[in-house]
């Protein structure tokens, strides 16, 4: 087939396209991701028991707010390594923006404590089974997430896993600290953190292969 | 200045073709994808000074990547950033593809490569998309050929096959896309 007889065949029939089709991809995505991930967690472990008062300390909010604002810095990422030819720019910064204010936190209430206190602060009682728990959490958002990817062209296919597995990890993260009894941010700053690099690592191992176009 | 504006003022009608064309302006499509092929070729051709008779390959498949990856262009960005990322993406593709055949051709290969440089200065491609349509499944295959190559409307194809509208414009979509996974090996 000659090239202009493909660029006539492709121009016939083409039609209007659907404009948004990222915004509501990921809207789809995001949505069933956080429902499996909220129906895991109900199911596999339920909320924590004292949840009512946990939503009035102060310090649940600060773990919300620093979630959130992670899977939302990581939609971000992901929106712009699911098109071709968008430049990062400050993505980075506004994804260790919410890791840098973590620390910080981290570091003010370890200085403050008593150096016996230290280490239960920083271990809590749960964290040998918090970043697995949150990678259960987040599978149901990771294969949504590279499904809405799928749909789109991704061009740096390592780097574009690597964003899906954090966004999932961000969204079962969210949904886990419902069930997390863990209040202190040197916790949060480490197994947290730890628990969403887990998908990030498998989405940028898997991403060539799942993401090739 | 003179040369940046020019090439603005190239990107920017082209943009707009592209808009257009989006917005299902079926002429100003053409228009695009026939003006993209020629900077695609240049593109291309500039950075495969090796393989020449892989250039209109190339081109092809970026056209079809570009086709089928149309929805993904941002408006609010350079369109040229768009085009680019995604011949490059296709060009890494072949190479990485090559280099895994490579291990198994004999090194001939590259001496008869230098003999047809000469003489395919305009040189048709080498793949016919043509014959890799027929590979497809019926119901993917026959919306392409009465819609694309014979021009039929979306409900004139229905009846035709005894498909509904919806499966005919599904079965040109994943077509397409069938199309572009054949071409880099994947089925």
């Amino acid at each position: 087939m000659r090239t202009d007889d493909l660029v006539t065949m492709l121009a016939t029939g083409a039609g209007a396209v659907q404009p948004n089709q990222a915004a509501r991809r990921y809207a789809t995505a995001l949505g069933c991701g956080a429902l499996g991930a909220a129906l895991l967690m109900a199911t596999l472990l339920g909320p924590r028991p004292d949840l009512a008062a946990a939503f009035l300390q102060p310090m649940f909010w600060v773990k919300l707010a620093f979630v959130a604002s992670f899977a939302t810095a990581s939609l971000f990422a992901a929106l712009r390594l699911s098109r071709p030819g968008q430049r990062l720019a400050w993505v980075p910064g506004v994804l260790s923006a919410p890791v840098l204010a973590i620390w910080l936190l981290a570091a003010i209430v370890l200085a403050r404590a008593e150096p016996a206190q230290r280490a239960a602060l920083f271990f809590g009682d749960t964290w040998n089974s918090c970043p697995f728990l949150i990678t259960t959490l987040s599978a149901p958002a990771f294969f949504a997430v590279v499904w809405a990817m799928q749909g789109l062209a991704p061009t740096r296919l390592r780097l574009a896993g690597a964003a899906a597995g954090l966004l999932s990890g961000a969204v079962g993260t969210l949904l886990y600290s419902l069930h997390c009894p863990e209040m202190d941010a040197p916790f949060i700053g480490f197994w947290y953190l730890l628990g969403m690099l887990i998908p990030t690592t498998l989405g940028a191992l898997l991403g060539p292969r799942l993401l090739r176009w | 200045m003179l040369v940046a504006s020019r090439l603005n003022a190239g990107e920017q009608r082209l943009r707009d073709l592209l808009l257009r064309g989006l917005a299902g302006d079926e002429p100003a499509y053409r228009a695009f994808l026939q003006e993209l092929s020629a900077h695609l070729r240049a593109f291309l051709r500039r950075r495969l000074v090796r393989l020449p008779d892989e250039v209109e390959d190339l081109v092809q498949e970026s056209l079809l990547a570009v086709h089928n990856q149309r929805h993904t262009y941002d408006v609010g960005q350079p369109l040229t950033a768009w085009i680019h990322a995604i011949a490059k993406y296709k060009l890494v593709d072949l190479l990485r593809r090559r280099s895994r055949q490579d291990v198994l051709t004999d090194p001939l290969d590259d001496e008869l490569d230098l003999a047809c440089a000469a003489e395919t200065e305009a040189a048709d491609a080498r793949r016919d998309l043509g014959k890799l349509l027929l590979q497809l499944p019926e119901r993917q295959r026959l919306p392409i050929v009465h819609m694309k190559l014979e021009g039929l409307s979306v409900a004139e194809t229905a009846r035709l096959t005894g498909m509904s509208e919806s499966a005919v414009k599904v079965g040109v979509h994943r077509g397409l896309k069938a199309l572009a996974a054949i071409i880099r090996g994947d089925k």
